[in-house]
């Protein structure tokens, strides 16, 4: 079916039509709520101002992705072999998720300055859960019948975890990347806020103290686009390297 | 030779196993058939250590151990085969964990199996792009890399269609002639066994016993139509209803 790909984009365009409608006809000024037309102006008219921010996002956001895998994947694997110490650390985890990421955000900028490691760090800590979680329990979910057939072959647990644990976890493991860098952008940009010399999260602080409210929205499009474009990318590596779905 | 004794094996309570003993000669082609749940796969999983055993000693070339996990090649219904790799990868498998150098060799014998097989220009074709027939063939050339002499086979054609079964029980027959393998199969395919076997070991229901012990001396390949074996496996079949009627009652 060709139609459902065009949903999205079809429910996109009417509410940006209303809303359009809506500034205009309500006669609102653009410092309250700026039309649809005049924020994508602004977006492609202020690229050369919003780009060099936007890089730098982008950097904080990718260095926090790696950062996540590096710190992500060794730590799934270890829980994954030693079940004990996934319950030791599980608590560990889940707090690092339940404290709100706001309330570290201050202290990683005191503790680490305002230049990107604060923000790559909160990136970071944002995306590692869900590739965590995702990839222990594809590792987990391998059958029953195949660990048994590896056991019998004499398969150790590293030609094990290469030839088949990993593999297998591979399409969960993609599924939890595609969640982390969905809300990497968040944060990176919170970091930012809190305190930083460049961003889009630091623009965005400094056009809302301005009243420059078309210039925030056109930030919000760009973090979207690179939020969109980063899933994206993700699925396009998972087509390559999951190739026998 | 490969002998059981006294095997016992409960869950809850309940005995599976109860000092269940059989022995297995060398090169032999034995299967077991029986009433569904009567304890045939807890048997195999008993056997290749996936659960420990109660009781009871296993002794297989002159040594005695406590489960053949490191003794026997392994082939069930479902054909295991990783979709991540190709035919001839999995097929080679078995060599690969055991880290032997040469793979180039390894590949070279895979090869010459498929050929054997009716599998040739398959090898870099991944699973999912064959028929469920090529694929339990692949299983098989996998089952022959384990390169140990005892086989214990799950069911491994329950799953085929009528003809593909048909030439893969020719393959198991070529599979104990030429290369020496001494065969345990489970099936519940009474004219299967009667086809392929050297013995058949009718078992009841659980706790499980051997109630009839059938050699067979006729030559093989063996015809379906052959009177002899039409009454066999009435007579099995028979015992076998027997079984299922006492588990009801």
């Amino acid at each position: 079916m060709w139609w459902p790909k065009f949903v999205a984009a079809g429910v996109i365009l009417v509410l940006l039509i209303l809303w359009e409608l809506a500034c205009r006809g309500l006669n609102l000024p653009p410092y309250i709520l700026p039309p649809p037309s005049r924020i994508g102006l602004v977006a492609l008219t202020r690229a050369p101002l919003i780009g060099p921010h936007a890089l730098a996002t982008a950097v904080e956001i990718i260095a926090g992705i790696a950062l996540a895998l590096v710190v992500a994947i060794p730590l799934a694997i270890v829980m994954f072999a030693r079940p004990a110490l996934e319950r030791a650390l599980a608590p560990f985890l889940v707090a690092s998720q339940a404290v709100p990421v706001f309330a570290v955000a201050p202290l990683l900028v005191v503790w680490l300055g305002y230049g990107m490691t604060s923000k790559i760090l909160m990136a970071a800590v944002i995306i590692f859960f869900p590739i965590t979680v995702s990839l222990l329990a594809g590792l987990k979910s391998c059958d029953r019948d195949l660990r048994l057939l590896f056991g019998l072959m004499g398969g150790g647990f590293l030609d094990s975890l290469r030839l088949l644990y990993f593999p297998w976890a591979l399409p969960q493991f993609f599924a939890g990347l595609r969640v982390g860098v969905s809300v990497a952008t968040i944060g990176a940009v919170i970091g930012e806020w809190v305190g930083a010399q460049q961003g889009l999260g630091y623009l965005m602080i400094q056009a809302n103290a301005r009243l420059q409210v078309d210039l925030v929205f056109a930030v919000i499009l760009w973090l979207t686009l690179m939020g969109l474009g980063l899933w994206t990318l993700v699925g396009w590596i998972e087509g390559r390297v999951v190739t026998w779905r | 030779m490969l002998t059981v004794a006294h095997l016992t094996k409960q869950f809850n309570a309940a005995p599976v196993l109860d000092g269940f003993s059989f022995s297995l000669p060398r090169n032999g082609f034995t299967v077991l058939i029986g009433p569904s749940g009567c304890g045939k796969t807890t048997l195999f999983d008993v056997l290749t250590g996936v659960v420990s055993k109660d009781a009871g000693t296993i002794r297989w070339g002159g040594r005695t151990l406590a489960h053949l996990g490191a003794e026997a090649a392994y082939m069930q219904q479902k054909d295991l085969l990783l979709p991540w790799l190709s035919l001839a990868e999995n097929a080679m498998l078995p060599a690969r964990l055991r880290r032997e150098k040469n793979l180039i060799t390894v590949r070279k014998r895979v090869e010459s199996l498929f050929a054997r097989l009716g599998l040739a220009g398959f090898e870099d074709h991944r699973p999912a792009t064959v028929s469920g027939g090529m694929r339990q063939r692949c299983a098989l050339v996998r089952t022959l890399m384990f390169h140990r002499e005892l086989t214990l086979l799950d069911e491994p054609l329950s799953a085929l269609d009528a003809i593909t079964r048909r030439s893969l029980q020719s393959l198991l027959l070529m599979l104990q002639r030429d290369f020496q393998r001494t065969l345990l199969m489970i099936t519940h395919d009474v004219e299967e066994a009667l086809l392929l076997a050297d013995r058949v070991l009718v078992v009841s229901a659980a706790p499980m016993r051997i109630i009839q012990d059938i050699p067979l001396a006729t030559p093989k390949p063996r015809k379906p139509d052959d009177p002899t074996l039409i009454a066999l496996k009435e007579s099995v079949l028979a015992r076998l209803e027997g079984e299922l009627d006492h588990v009801v009652a």
